[in-house]
């Protein structure tokens, strides 16, 4: 029993392992988001909010205190509940979006030895986990009762299951190349250099996936989920407070996600690019860790808002057709060319 | 072999806790002040002109149905890709005629305009 109790208590801790540096990125991934985009369009971005200090004032440590300032300022906010909303649908919603965006990472190793489950269907699990998530918005958008929530809502799932489709080929292509489910043997079937990591074999299945997985998202320029413009705020028009930030927080949490899952399936997870070559792969550049990891999820994460700060918003027709008529032809076709590839022997499974 | 999920089922339960626990504290923390103009449905200060349960494109729909068909395909393709070096070219013909009815499927809903948007 108490054997039992101290495994669960382990596990709990290292779920907390990963759950609290996880919030601290969406946090800080908030405010690198509006710092990067402000200097992009030549602005200073957050630079008043710094951290109370005893004995220095204004010291504002370029606005690195606005997070926590954001959070504390939603968590007082009042959570409008509309008298015409189905109340507990709309209570529930978001809780129905966080609850697998945190979820996913339960597989998801961070080097070869740190992974919380290491299971033997963990790419299943990943596609069930970010499919999870449209419950969330749909669940939102109808609770809400609001024409706006309600549109941003359909928007929004027709979207999101459009891409999922190309999503779910781009996987496809990974495990011809992999012959595996389990994420960790997916980054050692990688294993040897820079161009044996799945991106160059599959190149037009890794630009899809992480397209698609702006889409999934909601991101900038497929954001017509949002709309500003048009329909004010999408499927979260009628929340405030906490219930905001929880939707806040699962769309970060589900950028970070694809981030890091784009490294882990295409660019070699924690391998070092500089294994094997001479000279730079004796030094430390040159050893397989975690911090090789978050480097590459750190420069997709920027590419969210690189892309962001780039592209105009595209017209709805013109994400349906992207989706459908451009992504589904060629992953299908790459698909084939890849299991081409490892039948006639071209590229050799775990070489 | 299920023992390596349990810390799965434990993650998915404290991920709920997460999202249930930041509602109640924004609930307990937020104050209350309803009244009847704050509570009604937001469109940009109008009135609401009609009920929100109102008729919607039926493409939603047939989009909707699309999605059904072809998750159920990459279904198929998973576990054809894990095994594709054990059941060689027999598979990978097999697939070949699986993808091409695909693909027949998928060159009628072109051509009937199932898939155009506008």
């Amino acid at each position: 029993m108490l054997d039992a109790l101290l495994e669960l208590a382990w596990i709990v801790i290292k779920i907390l392992a990963i759950c609290v540096p996880l919030i601290l990125t969406v946090a800080y991934f908030t405010y690198a988001e509006r710092k990067v985009i402000g200097f992009m369009q030549v602005r200073m971005g957050p630079n008043r909010v710094g951290f109370p200090l005893p004995f220095i004032k204004r010291f504002h440590l370029l606005g690195l205190g606005q997070p926590f300032a954001d959070v504390v300022k939603l968590l007082l906010k009042e959570i409008i509940l509309p008298e015409n909303a189905n109340k507990f649908l709309f209570v529930l919603a978001p809780v129905m979006a966080i609850a697998p965006a945190f979820a996913a990472w339960a597989v998801v190793p961070f080097s070869d030895t740190m992974v919380l489950a290491d299971i033997n269907a963990g790419l299943l699990y990943i596609l069930a986990m970010t499919s999870l998530g449209v419950y969330g918005i749909i669940i939102a958008g109808w609770a809400s009762n609001s024409k706006y929530a309600f549109l941003g809502a359909m928007r929004s799932a027709a979207q999101i299951v459009s891409y999922e489709i190309a999503m779910g080929f781009a996987l496809v292509g990974v495990l011809i190349m992999s012959g595996t489910l389990n994420l960790s043997e997916i980054v050692n079937a990688q294993r040897g250099g820079v161009f044996d990591w799945f991106w160059w074999p599959l190149l037009p299945l890794f630009v899809i996936y992480f397209i698609s997985g702006v889409a999934e998202t909601n991101r900038a320029p497929f954001d017509m989920a949002e709309g500003e413009s048009e329909i004010v705020a999408g499927f979260h028009v009628e929340y405030s407070g906490a219930a905001f930030a929880v939707f806040f927080l699962a769309e970060y949490a589900n950028m970070i996600l694809i981030a890091c899952l784009t490294s882990l399936l295409f660019v070699g997870g924690w391998l070092s690019p500089f294994a094997g070559v001479p000279l730079l792969g004796d030094t430390i550049l040159g050893t397989d860790g975690i911090f090789w990891l978050l480097a590459k999820t750190a420069f997709f994460m920027f590419m969210f808002l690189w892309l962001r700060a780039t592209f105009p918003r595209y017209r709805y027709d013109q994400v349906m057709r992207l989706g459908w008529k451009v992504f589904v032809p060629i992953t299908i076709v790459w698909i084939l060319v890849a299991a081409l590839l490892i039948m006639l022997g071209v590229v050799v499974r775990g070489s | 072999m299920l023992a390596e999920y349990f810390p799965v089922l434990v993650f998915l339960g404290i991920s709920t806790v997460i999202g249930v626990a930041l509602v109640t504290l924004g609930g307990l923390l937020g104050p209350s002040n309803p009244d009847s103009e704050k509570l009604s449905p937001y469109e940009c200060g109008f009135e609401a002109f009609e009920d929100t349960r109102m008729k919607f494109d039926v493409r939603y729909y047939l989009v909707a149905i699309l999605f059904i068909i072809f998750d159920l395909e990459i279904a198929f393709f998973i576990p054809w890709a894990v095994a594709l070096d054990e059941i060689g070219w027999l598979g990978f013909n097999a697939m070949l005629l699986f993808v091409a009815l695909l693909i027949v499927g998928f060159v009628v809903e072109w051509k009937n305009g199932a898939l155009e948007w506008e």
